[in-house]
């Protein structure tokens, strides 16, 4: 296909053409286009199909601004939906297909919805489908969400890459039109860090698509030599292809880079777009303006676009949407565009004015005080009608219509922080007011300026404010000599008088008579209007509607725009990929991986590993003939239990408390004495939270007068030492305690079993005796090992065996895995992993983090006599609340099952057996359970109501997740070894 | 001499270094860290000794000053300490000794990883690994961060010469979001 609606000129490179598919056609178009432009070269006005009616649609602008010509970008799993083809940079081989449409893009089926407009009005799902009910879930609500919504995603996993990254500076630009670019020249000249944003990927904004002249050069060059002068600056980053989405607080703004969409695939590493949060101390929201349409019968056919628009295609990409081209204008912008379209050898049909004779042109037809009653042309306009003020009425062909009913300034991102703007009568429109984001300016045509003169003044003015408020002086500049520019003079014109499909918001299919509707049924307030309607929702958010709809609205109403409002524009400013926000953290690496000391030698081993609170933990180490998990896990359990075994537990917290208040310091963060502890002396720990609800336990060990090592559960090891520094610092400023995180510092195992001290003694070197009677249960030290490496070891134990706890520094945590190892070889030594510390600390009855739910008690736990009486302690005081010492209080028990086949499940629930089986006669619950190899059966501990008192007495399980319903014994939650004779062996 | 042998953070015998365009990242574990917290009552007599032992005065907030002992500060009246771990592998214990009981020191040598990062306009890349105002720096500064979730340390050694310390069980996490960075800018 030719580019039959190429002229001359234009700021695209021709000697680079772009070959490109749309709706599987193939076409040509050049570097510098944007889809949208390429396709109207091509003479391709119909693009999509609307969002509700499925009527035929086309580009009405030229930029983000865009609700019609919506694509589905590229294909397989790098398809993007509702893609702007009026934004999208042409490239070599791109792709684009319409959306919302079937079969065809000519011939839609659901083309059908706009023969049944009369029943598919604003709101009309409130009304109807109410009958009958059931009808709802299973017919009605699928069929709409089948027809609803524009494009179809690719279902597929994103195959490219998005980075997030922070930039800093102290002024931010948001824009690079006239006002933007002089500001940023004054800043870069008075020494100032500046970012410029523009979301165009090249600089200069409307100088790109008018023929301004200034200080004698195209305004198009002007920008360039600009631009190029700020790249010669250190403080200067120039961000094209990017939008600044929000402001946020404190001077942050989000800001979307497309690094790399204007390429059919993103280099190798680099990302497709970059998620910026901006930190500036000044920013100046030089956003330009938006053109608005007039809202008159069929103004939605492919063809009818914004004046602005056209004259933007034809200057900048030297295309035309038609070779005769009608405008339909209240101001003298709508002029402009028939010059330049003139200047490029289009033919101007006329100019239709709704003002009085207000400019007169010898070069093409002006009819004024007229209006445009009607359109024509199914799939794109063929004519329109003219109704004159005198009543007569003419047909008049086109194949395009420009259409400028006024601007509205962009100024969405200055009312990010609930700014509401004020109505300016001279423009027709709402300006910022003084309530922008802190530290926020507004200049250009975002304030309200619309002539170029009073652009680049305002940019000037602007800047001497920003960067008084920085304390800097500004450097003067030769202001730009200015020709071409025209003043707008508008005359409110809003909408054809008797319009009814007269579209106001194109992308949601919002007209006037859905407006009328609105007000008819008293949704009169901004805020009702936008809900019930619609209007200014979805991925233009409304930027070429809200400001007729409410002028249609305060027309209803009798009511002066200002008076109706407007609503506050939230971010983004323009729709951003999840994928955006989400970074580089996804799939494996969503969150980071932390791996122990000996990972790698779990990996030589076969080990199976288990998310941990981030930590890749062995879960078990299966050998040769296991076939199932179990299998392996039994296997770790009877050989700890006979002989020995090792486990990496580097994982749990470890906090290193010193200071001459180290010891009042524990004595108040755990629930139990530590006042007395003795140095080389490890106690066990718990801590409640204010409220009285156990928070963590742990133990601290006693290195020396003023110095503890105090561990933590893996899970809670980040927010117990949260809460350790709040104490410290908030509750005790004055004692003098200094804590810091040794988890990693050191690597830890744990040897357990009867034979651990055999195994320890040929690990730990010889002058240190830690015979049962020199380092009996509970003792701690600093010891060396292996011939002289320091480390510390504890006796204590988590399985209930005689065991000992080894630190090392970290970085032979390896190595002394692998000595381990070799010394135990002689009993047999077993590795065992997270699976089988769970079982044995079941057997043994230790709480865990299912045991401390966050809704347990010290007392629930069966620990109620730690919380010392003689002391403070944080939640001791609420812990002795009424409530949580009920005489029926839970308390932590064990069960078994009275059929020894039947399994204990964790989470069933507890009833008395022959009583009612519901919450309310609910008697308590499991929360860990497993199968003991020891036992030779199922097993599990959990709480019940009085459970201390009813050691033996048969209760019912319940578990109508899992199907179970049977009996179970209640036991002491000690299955092996309650006296604890082993762990004191 | 014990029969232990130590592995790197990333999980090696030998030392990573990659080069990526102008920018060269290595993996360094040739330097001991403790860290040196001030007791209270004491500050002034525990800063003195410190600053005795390692040789020049503690550096103030943000800062850092680099000698054959270097110290960072990390925090209100705390301090890291680094002294490279051929002279001084136990370096906590010497700083202990030093203190005499008026400072609190803990090891923290195998607390981290670390991963120095050598070219020009490093602000580049860590202008996607962190938020901080990289551009900003003269040399000498160290502030803490988050990069990839992880919390980390940055010293500014010169501006063509920037360490990071990171969680050093997360060692591969953190050198793969720095190699992300570096093949995104390059």
């Amino acid at each position: 296909m030719t580019q039959k609606n190429r002229l001359k000129g234009g700021l695209i490179n021709r000697n680079n053409p772009r070959e490109f598919e749309f709706n599987g056609q193939s076409m040509q178009g050049f570097e510098g286009d944007t889809l949208a432009s390429a396709l109207l070269a091509n003479d391709i006005r119909l693009v999509g199909r609307s969002f509700k009616y499925h009527r035929p649609r086309g580009m009405l602008s030229a930029g983000s601004e865009e609700p019609n010509a919506l694509v589905e970008l590229r294909t397989g799993n790098r398809k993007e939906p509702n893609s702007r083809a009026t934004t999208t940079e042409l490239y070599d081989g791109l792709v684009a297909n319409p959306q919302n449409c079937w079969p065809s893009l000519n011939f839609d089926f659901l083309g059908v919805n706009d023969l049944l407009a009369p029943f598919l009005t604003a709101g009309f799902y409130y009304k109807t489908f109410m009958w009958p009910s059931v009808f709802w879930e299973k017919v009605y609500e699928p069929v709409i969400r089948r027809a609803a919504g524009l494009g179809s995603a690719s279902l597929e996993p994103d195959p490219d890459c998005y980075d997030k990254g922070f930039l800093h500076a102290d002024l931010l630009i948001i824009g690079a039109g006239p006002s933007g670019l002089l500001a940023a020249l004054i800043a870069a000249m008075s020494g100032v860090r500046v970012i410029i944003v523009d979301e165009d990927f090249v600089t200069g904004g409307r100088l790109n698509a008018e023929n301004y002249i200034l200080d004698e050069q195209a305004g198009n060059i002007w920008a360039k030599g600009i631009t190029d002068e700020l790249s010669d600056f250190d403080n200067v980053k120039v961000l094209t292809r990017t939008t600044v989405i929000g402001a946020f607080d404190h001077g942050i703004y989000g800001a979307v880079e497309r690094v790399s969409d204007h390429l059919k695939t993103p280099v190798s590493g680099k990302p497709r777009q970059i998620l910026w949060r901006i930190y500036t101390k000044q920013a100046i929201l030089c956003s330009g303006a938006t053109e608005r349409s007039v809202v008159f019968e069929n103004n939605d056919r492919p063809g009818v676009m914004l004046a602005g628009a056209i004259r933007n295609y034809v200057n900048r990409w030297a295309v035309t949407p038609s070779q005769n081209v009608a405008i339909f204008t209240n101001n003298n912008d709508g002029h402009q565009t028939a010059r330049a379209l003139l200047n490029k050898g289009v033919n101007v049909a006329a100019v239709i004015d709704t003002r009085d004779q207000k400019v007169k042109s010898p070069d093409y037809e002006t009819f004024s005080n007229a209006v445009i009653s009607n359109t024509y042309g199914r799939r794109g306009l063929r004519s329109i009608t003219i109704d004159h003020q005198d009543g007569t009425q003419r047909t008049l062909k086109c194949g395009a219509l420009g259409v400028s009913g006024g601007w509205n300034p962009n100024i969405h991102i200055s009312s990010h922080h609930r700014g509401r703007p004020i109505w300016k009568e001279s423009i027709q429109s709402f300006i910022p007011d003084d309530n922008c984001p802190s530290g926020m300016l507004v200049a250009g045509s975002a304030k309200g300026f619309m002539e170029l003169e009073e652009v680049i003044k305002s940019g000037s003015d602007v800047i001497k404010q920003a960067l008084e408020n920085l304390n800097v002086k500004a450097k003067s500049i030769d202001m730009p000599k200015v020709q071409g520019d025209v003043a707008q003079a508008i005359e409110p014109f809003w909408m054809v008088k008797g319009t009814s499909r007269g579209w106001v918001d194109q992308q949601n299919d919002v007209t006037a008579k859905d407006i009328k509707l609105a007000k008819q049924e008293n949704f009169t307030s901004v805020e009702h209007l936008k809900r019930y309607t619609t209007l200014g929702m979805a991925t233009d958010q409304g930027k070429t509607a809200n400001i007729s709809g409410l002028a249609i609205m305060a027309n209803l109403l009798g009511k002066p725009i200002p008076e109706v409002g407007t609503t506050i524009y939230r971010p983004p400013y323009t729709p951003t990929a999840i994928g955006a926000f989400a970074g580089r953290s996804r799939d494996e690496n969503f969150r980071p991986v932390r791996k122990t000391p000996s990972h790698q030698w779990a990996e030589e081993r076969g080990a199976v590993f288990v998310e941990v609170g981030m930590w890749m933990r062995a879960q078990w180490f299966p050998e040769k003939g296991e076939t199932h998990w179990r299998q392996s896990v039994n296997r770790e359990v009877l050989q700890t239990r006979k002989s020995v075994g090792v486990c990496d537990v580097t994982t749990l917290g470890k906090v290193d408390v010193q200071g001459k208040d180290a010891t009042s310091f524990l004595n108040l963060i755990y629930c139990n004495g530590f006042a007395k502890l003795a140095v080389g002396k490890t106690r066990y720990g718990l801590m409640l939270r204010e409220d009285g609800i156990a928070m963590d336990d742990g133990t601290a060990a006693r290195l020396d007068e003023n110095h503890f090592v105090v561990t933590t559960t893996t899970a809670n090891a980040v927010s117990v030492y949260r809460h350790m520094e709040f104490v410290r610092q908030c509750l005790l400023p004055k004692m003098d305690v200094q804590l810091i995180s040794t988890t990693e510092a050191w690597a830890q195992f744990a040897i357990a079993g009867p034979n651990s001290r055999n195994v320890i003694r040929k690990i730990v070197d010889e002058e240190y005796d830690i015979s049962n009677e020199r380092f009996p249960f509970m003792a701690c030290g600093q010891i060396t090992v292996c011939g002289g490496l320091r480390a510390r070891l504890f006796r204590i134990s988590f399985s209930g065996e005689l065991a000992y706890e080894l630190a090392v520094p970290t970085r032979y945590g390896d190595s002394l895995m692998r000595e381990i190892m070799k010394a135990g070889k002689e009993f047999d030594i077993v590795p065992y992993g997270t699976e089988a510390l769970g079982v044995m600390r079941i057997e043994k009855g230790h709480a865990a983090g299912n045991e401390l739910n966050g809704t347990t008690t010290a007392l629930n736990l069966g620990m109620g006599r730690m919380v010392s009486k003689k002391k403070d302690s944080i939640g001791s005081v609420l812990s002795e609340r009424e409530g949580l010492n009920a005489q029926d209080a839970l308390k932590l028990v064990g069960f078994v099952p009275v059929e020894t086949d039947d399994a204990v499940p964790a989470g069933a629930h507890l009833m008395n057996t022959g009583g009612p089986v519901d919450a309310g006669h609910d008697q308590g619950y499991i929360t860990s359970a497993c199968f003991s190899p020891n036992l030779n059966c199922h097993i599990g501990i959990g709480f019940l109501k009085a459970g201390d008192t009813r050691i033996g007495e048969v209760v019912r399980l319940v578990s109508p997740l899992t199907g179970h319903d049977h009996i179970v014994k209640v036991v002491s939650a000690h299955f092996v070894d309650p006296e604890g004779e082993r762990l004191r062996a | 001499m014990h029969n232990l042998s130590p592995i790197s953070p990333l999980g090696n015998r030998e030392l990573i270094s990659k080069v990526v365009g102008p920018y060269t990242i290595s993996e360094v574990t040739a330097y001991s860290l403790a860290s040196y917290s001030l007791r209270k009552g004491s500050e002034n007599d525990a800063k003195k000794k410190l600053e005795q032992f390692i040789g020049s005065s503690l550096p103030d907030v943000m800062g850092s000053n680099f000698e054959k002992i270097s110290s960072f500060w990390i925090g209100p009246s705390q301090w890291l300490i680094e002294a490279p771990i051929e002279i001084h592998e136990d370096l906590a214990s010497e700083l202990s000794e030093v203190s005499v009981g008026k400072a609190s020191v803990t090891e923290q040598t195998d607390a981290w990883c670390r991963f120095d990062l050598k070219g020009s306009e490093l602000a580049t890349p860590l202008s996607l690994l962190c938020n901080v105002d990289v551009a900003s720096f003269k040399g000498g500064e160290v502030t803490r961060c988050q990069m990839d979730h992880l919390g980390c340390f940055l010293i500014c050694r010169d501006i063509k010469n920037i360490t990071i310390l990171g969680p050093r069980s997360a060692a591969e996490t953190l050198y793969h979001a720095i190699i992300a960075a570096l093949k995104a800018v390059v």
